[in-house]
């Protein structure tokens, strides 16, 4: 009995608010962090006489994750009203897609973690069934007699990123929803902040014994709203199906919240109780024909995924794993790498570990300095910053940090002293050549004085000299300290080897 | 002065205003002192604001002082079914459920009336949420026919038709879902136009069934209803369904002659059975002049007319039970005083806010829709539709417009229908499948019966061919003397 194998079977449906001016049906603007209800018009408020306006921009940023996750995109999509009774929803009817999504099928690419950091994992795609779009509704706060609604997030263009059940473990869905967030953080499409809730997932958790065809009994979790509580609840669920499974309990088709406090789901309504929606076309909104015009205009712009262009890092400059994975997932970063190369491509390895080590470094104290700086200011909504942001304000460009791996690469400079003039030139934005000339850094290639230093430092040791000459390689680093120490370190120590061999013949 | 300048259409009271043989405020005054002396007994008004009403009629005389008039419309009372929005007036629906409701913005056609200069007068009654076809199910007021205060005026818009009839107002605007502007029209002895869905922005009406909703114009001829709608019409980037046509200067294009050489086409479905034989009668009449004006009447067939109805109430209250669920008691309606958690807040306040023909609507729309029977009604009904609609198409193949009578019967007595709802749907068999095709359609007096109650021609058009279908209409009624008729208050 015991032995018996289980497997899990997993698919999201996933929100994502899409970054636009406005609403999805209204003209006003939606932002996080605002005072309650005052993101709101007479169309949020869904006052009597109001009509819904279709926002182009969220179908175009809907459209576009779409033709780069492979889906088919209709001629025609349209809009039904989805109707259920609850105070966050101010029509008591959600705006959304049913039969006519946007998007249809489709794949994310995923990257297991490899067995260290500095190593990649194993990939592989996750089927989707459809993405499609639709408004969000506005946020409760309950109290002990009451509770209050806010409209601000009511109406803010929201796309479902529907997966197949093509998942079978809270490691492969972490990979997904990580995926997916670099994917549309890279497009601009949404920051995915799950704290700010501008990424939300309803996992679908099913159990079978390994190998079997027929699903499991279905459990949904609805709304889970960071990482670490998707892969929580899902290991949890997993092991509470196979549990009920072995002790011979039915497994109920129903919905369960996850506890975040007690790391444990609980029941909310099982299937008999679920909502009847009663869809039916929204007769406000006209369908939308698709153009071929538009999709060609979309898919002209469209970015590099971040996959592509981490295989592209790895095949075309050689840059290390430990190097392309925090580089790709980020876009900002990855556009600053290519500024640099611009500016010289030579040592591209070099450019790419100055940006994911020392960049990196520096740009998190700079904001931990800031955050210091503002710990009077109201620190309720602490908002994240992006990479992004920090780099436009950051003073040191690409092309002078590209330069500084040239200075290093020509021997004007040694590696340790560049990690010196980088940060100089993070803090006051100037270029490497002036730092290193004005701070009299630049090493030391002129050959007749280091011949000198090399003379001196072997007349010091003659011992070193008799090893060497015996066999002993490593023995000549003995003389090369002294000439470093007469040269005040700015010798540049490749050809202080060169000289020394020479000089012993 | 003469005593009945409650009586004078809008051309002859624009034309008083131009000559300064009446003021802006005077006129107000005219039409307050009417309301005054007549609504007691019709009960047109839900509410009006005198104050604003003769600030604004104060603001169009300085306009006219200095030259700078707005339109035609500049210091012309309108007076406004109360489901429109205007800032700062207050939209009921005829409900308890928005009695004390005051829109906070201006739908597009009020808009547009206000920047031609109109003044709004009053809010009339309807059936409540627009469902009805008496006025009866008004929970706020009960409105007469003025021809006969025993009678209904017809509905839903039966306020803003009453208003024209009894010279409370020179022209109003109501809406027509499935004949709620014709029927009342009809009845009332006034013109009332319902135009082509998607020619009038329906921002700021508040929906009843979002297909089949368009507001149109109440007048005592078709010259000003045709003024009137030349306003309100236009294509409008806050509503989705409207269209972008370009809109004639109506007024200007219609003719006396404009009857001749056209065919007019006579459903035979329409005289099948079901219609009081005097109004047959006096449509058949009518339908005759038509022709001696020059028009050659051919025989058409609307196959699926008898499928209107059910289709409507199918299409219709599936539409509705959507459009009202935002009446729940949360934000700006009636709340129960009882409810004690969220859901007696739904329960409650709409069992309490809502009448008993409202309710019989959401509860039959949620049906159709619901998981199991929406193929079987709502996705039939949506067929059925289309078959309506290419009945018109292949009608309008060989005729330029159709004419039809516009209710089987004039203004029944108050309580006669009230007890079964069936008949009182019947009521709308004519005009309801316009409604269905998206089609224009007008409402002219063309007699009496023998009771003194008024009998409506209707006039149904190509899509956006109101043009046309007006100037049929004002040749028409020119040739006649029916519009001239006033009740007796």
């Amino acid at each position: 009995m015991s032995d018996i194998q289980y497997e899990a079977v997993i698919g999201l449906e996933t929100h994502v608010q899409i970054k636009t001016r406005s609403k999805m049906f209204t003209s006003v603007a939606h932002k996080f962090a605002e005072p309650p209800n005052t993101l709101t018009d007479a169309v949020v408020w869904a006052l009597p006489g109001v009509l819904p306006v279709l926002n182009y921009e969220a179908i175009r940023k809907t459209i576009e994750l779409g033709l780069m996750l492979g889906c088919e995109i209709p001629e025609i999509t349209k809009w039904d009203r989805k109707n259920y009774f609850y105070p966050d929803s101010p029509k008591n009817y959600q705006l959304s897609q049913y039969d006519q999504p946007l998007c249809l099928g489709g794949n994310v690419e995923i990257e297991l973690a490899g067995a260290n950091p500095s190593e990649m994992g194993e990939h592989r795609y996750v089927k989707l069934t459809r993405i499609h779009l639709e408004e969000d509704v506005g946020k409760l706060t309950h109290f002990t007699h009451d509770s209050l609604v806010d409209y601000n997030r009511a109406g803010t263009p929201l796309m479902e990123i529907v997966s197949e059940p093509d998942m079978h473990s809270s490691d492969e869905v972490f990979a997904y929803l990580t995926s997916l967030k670099n994917t549309i953080s890279s497009a601009g499409i949404s920051d995915c902040d799950m704290e700010k809730g501008q990424m939300r997932c309803d996992v679908n958790v099913s159990v079978r014994v390994k190998g079997a065809k027929e699903f499991g009994v279905k459990v949904e979790m609805k709304n889970i709203n960071s990482t670490s509580n998707v892969r929580n609840c899902i290991d949890y669920e997993i092991r509470r199906q196979i549990d009920c499974l072995k002790k011979g309990i039915p497994i109920v088709q129903e919905t369960r919240r996850y506890d975040a406090q007690l790391g444990v789901t609980q029941s909310m309504r099982s299937k008999e109780d679920a909502h009847d929606y009663r869809y039916f076309p929204d007769p406000d909104l006209m369908p939308v024909k698709i153009s071929q015009e538009l999709l060609d205009s979309i898919r002209a712009k469209l970015i590099e995924l971040p996959f592509d262009r981490q295989r592209r890092y790895m095949n075309d400059y050689s840059l290390p794993y430990s190097a392309v994975s925090v580089m790709c997932p980020d876009l900002a970063l990855c556009e600053y790498f290519e500024e640099g190369l611009k500016e010289y491509s030579k040592n591209p390895k070099m450019l790419a570990n100055l940006i994911v080590n020392d960049l990196m470094r520096e740009l998190s104290l700079a904001e931990d300095a800031e955050k210091s700086e503002d710990v009077f200011e109201e620190s309720d909504n602490v908002i994240h910053v992006s990479t992004a942001e920090k780099l436009a304000k950051c003073k040191m460009t690409a092309k002078n940090l590209a330069s500084l791996v040239r200075i290093v690469d020509g021997g004007s400079i040694s590696k340790q002293m560049a990690k010196e003039v980088f940060v100089k030139m993070f803090t006051t934005g100037e270029s490497a050549d002036d730092i290193v000339e004005k701070s009299g850094m630049k090493q030391n290639s002129d050959s007749g004085e280091l011949e000198k230093f090399c003379l001196e430092a072997m007349a010091g040791n003659q011992k070193a000299i008799d090893q060497y000459k015996a066999g002993n390689d490593k023995a000549i680093n003995a003389l090369i300290g002294p000439v470093m120490k007469a040269s005040k370190g700015k010798a540049n120590p490749a050809m202080v080897l060169e000289i020394l061999k020479k000089l012993i013949g | 002065m003469s005593s009945e300048i409650f009586y004078k259409n809008i051309s002859e009271l624009s034309a008083m205003l131009n000559s300064g043989e009446i003021s802006a405020v005077e006129l107000a005054q005219v039409y307050i002192d009417r309301k005054n002396a007549v609504d007691g007994k019709v009960g047109a008004f839900i509410s009006s604001n005198e104050d604003e009403f003769l600030a604004s009629a104060k603001k169009s005389d300085e306009r006219r002082a200095k030259g700078a008039t707005l339109s035609e419309l500049d210091g012309i009372p309108i007076g406004l079914k109360d489901l429109l929005a205007v800032r700062g007036q207050k939209l009921t629906c005829a409900s308890k459920m928005l009695e004390n409701y005051v829109s906070p913005y201006t739908g597009t056609a009020m808009q547009k009336l206000e920047d031609a200069g109109a003044l709004f007068w009053g809010r009339l009654n309807m059936d409540e949420f627009a469902m009805g076809s008496s006025c009866e199910n008004s929970a706020l007021q009960k409105t007469r026919n003025p021809w006969d205060l025993e009678r209904i005026p017809g509905g839903s818009s039966g306020g803003s038709a009453a208003a024209v009839s009894a010279g409370e107002c020179p022209a109003t605007l109501g809406s027509d879902t499935g004949g709620s502007i014709r029927q009342p029209a009809s009845l009332c002895g006034v013109v009332g136009m319902k135009p082509t869905y998607g020619l009038v922005s329906r921002f700021g009406l508040a929906a009843f069934a979002s297909s089949l909703d368009q507001i149109g114009p109440f007048a005592r001829t078709v010259k000003d209803a045709s003024l009137v709608l030349k306003h309100i019409a236009g294509y409008d980037k806050f509503d989705s369904t409207s269209v972008n046509v370009k809109i004639d200067d109506y007024p200007s294009m219609l003719s006396t002659e404009s009857l001749k050489g056209k065919k007019a086409g006579l459903p035979k479905e329409y005289f099948a059975s079901g219609m009081d034989s005097e109004v047959r009668e006096i449509v058949e009449k009518a339908i005759k002049k038509v022709e001696e004006l020059g028009a050659e009447i051919v025989e058409v067939s609307l196959p699926h007319t008898e499928l209107a109805i059910p289709v409507y109430y199918i299409i219709a209250t599936a539409e509705a039970s959507s459009n009202l669920a935002r009446y729940d008691g949360i934000r700006y309606t009636h709340r129960s005083a009882e409810a004690k958690d969220v859901l007696d807040v739904y329960f409650k306040s709409r069992a309490e806010g809502f009448g008993e023909e409202v309710k019989r609507r959401i509860i039959l729309g949620s049906y159709v829709l619901s998981s199991g029977y929406y193929d079987a009604y709502y996705l039939r009904a949506q067929k059925v539709r289309t078959l309506i609609r290419n009945d018109f198409e292949k009608a309008f193949e060989n005729v330029d417009f159709i004419v039809a009578p516009t209710s089987p019967t004039t203004a029944f007595k108050v309580g006669e229908k009230t007890g079964d709802p069936l008949s009182m749907y019947l009521s709308d068999i004519y005009t309801i499948n316009v409604n269905l095709a998206g089609l224009p359609g007008i409402s002219v007096p063309c007699g009496f019966a023998s009771d003194g109650m008024p009998v409506g021609l209707q006039m149904i058009g190509k899509a956006f061919d109101e043009s046309n279908l007006l100037s049929y209409a004002h040749a028409y009624e020119s040739a006649c003397e029916w519009s001239k008729r006033n009740p007796q208050l």
